[in-house]
């Protein structure tokens, strides 16, 4: 075998790694009820495709290979530690007993065992950075190392959250299983959070290596495409449209500098249209199920934005009567605020002041940054220079992060001098 | 696999409810704990005496140290629990939620129980 040969196929095995790995692991923790076994046999088996795939060629079904590889060298594992621990040996003996009958993983079960995956790594007993951290690294194959960048922490810590989760799977039992239909709203919350977590990680944070980061953008909707395609929910539509949506005026969103330019400000043109049209097309799907949510919902808002050719020409009677049906859904001072700015829109300023200055009195809002630019930008659109000067005050001393201070900053500067 | 139910409630706040409504709860109570026999979940359980019944033990400096009172100072107490055998952690919880008193505020704690080596 002549040295390019070998790297052929080094380079074919690594493509089915990065297509096929995390179904073959998926199937493999559901067979051998265990995450570390799985595991460790998904990686012997990539290295046995290496050698034995030399020789004989890539197999046809190079998933189906992979698993049923995993599987005996699993078994292996297993009866070579028998010697320590007799119960190994039994269990060995058990999954050898299954291990020809391959009727357990046809594409279809394949499948159903990535959203199995995908429940279990967000079950609700897990705690919720542990949720995140498992399901970046068993979902989607992100390595220790890229989820502790992401998140700004260090690599061990992140290794013991997946050590101490996995642990608690496997010793309170914790099924893998995508739940009943009963209990299906409560914990398709749980992995819809998740991915929207992961989406935001990487969408608003301007710290940290941006280039990771913007990743977990595109790794939160490949999650969110997973979960439509494996259940058409209509609230994963819903998330999967927002984060299209959102994601859609990425380019738009910051300066070359790296300052933020809100909405008003972009340049339209640098919306990607693809996204637009996708994130649309799935609104109106998730709409017209009428089990929508608030992520639908904010999609829908999102949706109303990218239709409009500007901002004056933004249908905001509308985006206020979407506000209105969220606050019914999922009530918090956040949206009301959000309201509020959209009421602005529609009918001036000085009605979207009275509201903001009735939920600041409320105290909820108090020390939230985006309450106090809200409430300066009114002013100072109402000319009412010296409260708009407080209140973008008041917002600089409550945000650290970079680019927002300076947008805050550069607004403070452009107020007309006192008097 | 076997898992312990720990039915916690507010003792202060038991004793203010009325009558009527306590005696619904306890008639729900029956209830369950019947289902769970017939279905084969529930192994044992019990209703404990007031925590201003127990006492707690420790040891200092090898030498017993009796304590009035629970282990622990908290708005809850521990008033009852059950001990079941489910397949996963999710059937566990699934009863769990069916118990008549976390309506009124309790909380129930549901933790496997270790047989290694058993």
């Amino acid at each position: 075998m002549s040295e390019g040969a070998a790297d052929d196929i080094r380079g074919t095995v690594d493509d089915i790694y990065r297509s096929d790995s995390r179904r073959v692991l998926a199937t493999l923790i559901r067979l051998l009820g265990d995450f570390e076994l799985a595991e460790e046999a998904m990686h012997d088996a990539f290295i046995a495709a290496v050698e034995q795939w030399q020789r004989e060629g890539v197999p046809k079904n190079p998933a189906a290979w992979l698993i049923s590889t995993g599987r005996f060298k699993a078994i292996d594992a297993m009866r070579r530690r028998a010697r320590f621990d007799a119960s190994l040996g039994e269990i060995a003996n058990r999954l050898a007993a299954a291990a020809n009958d391959t009727s357990g993983w046809n594409e279809e079960a394949v499948e159903d065992d990535r959203l199995r995956l995908v429940f279990t790594c967000c079950h609700p007993a897990l705690a919720s950075d542990a949720q995140v951290a498992l399901t970046l690294r068993e979902v989607c194959g992100l390595t220790t190392e890229e989820i502790a960048r992401a998140f700004l922490t260090t690599p061990p810590t992140v290794a013991q959250r997946i050590v101490r989760a996995k642990r608690k799977i496997h010793d309170a039992h914790i099924p893998y299983q995508v739940p009943s239909q009963r209990e299906l709203p409560d914990r398709l919350d749980a992995v819809l959070r998740v991915i929207y977590l992961v989406f935001n990680e990487g969408y608003s944070a301007s710290s940290g290596a941006s280039l990771t980061r913007h990743d977990l953008s595109g790794e939160a909707i490949r999650l969110g495409r997973l979960l439509v395609a494996l259940l058409p929910e209509p609230e994963a539509i819903g998330l999967l449209a927002l984060m299209l949506l959102q994601e859609s005026r990425r380019a738009a969103r910051t300066s070359r500098e790296g300052d933020l330019i809100l909405l008003d400000k972009q340049d339209r043109s640098l919306w990607n249209r693809d996204q637009i049209a996708e994130g649309i097309r799935l609104v109106e799907q998730a709409l017209s199920s009428r089990r929508f949510g608030p992520y639908s919902l904010q999609a829908a808002i999102a949706a109303v934005h990218a239709e409009a050719p500007s901002t004056a020409a933004t249908d905001w009677a509308q985006i206020v009567g979407l506000y209105e049906v969220l606050m019914r859904v999922e009530p918090s001072p956040v949206i009301a605020l959000n309201r509020a700015v959209a009421v602005a829109m529609r009918d001036g300023p000085a009605a979207g002041l009275a509201l903001v200055d009735a939920l600041l009195a409320e105290g909820d809002l108090r020390d939230y940054h985006l309450a106090h630019s809200a409430r300066a930008d009114l002013c100072r659109r109402l000319g009412r220079t010296e409260e708009a000067r407080a209140s973008y005050q008041r917002a600089l001393g409550l945000t650290q992060q970079g680019a927002e201070r300076r947008f805050l900053e550069r607004r403070l500067s452009e107020l007309p001098a006192e008097p | 696999m076997q898992y312990l139910l720990m039915c916690c409630f507010d003792e202060a706040k038991w004793e203010k409810i009325p009558e009527a409504e306590r005696d619904k709860v306890m008639k729900d109570y029956h209830t369950l704990l019947q289902d769970l026999v017939k279905s084969g979940h529930l192994q044992a359980g019990a209703k404990l005496r007031p925590s201003a019944t127990a006492v707690t033990i420790r040891k200092k400096n090898g030498k017993p140290a009796i304590t009035d009172g629970p282990f622990a100072e908290t708005k809850e107490q521990l008033g009852g629990y059950h001990l079941i055998e489910c397949q996963d952690l999710d059937e566990a919880v699934g009863i769990a939620n069916r118990i008549p008193t976390l309506p009124l505020g309790g909380s129930v704690e549901v933790r496997a129980i270790d047989f290694q080596e058993i």
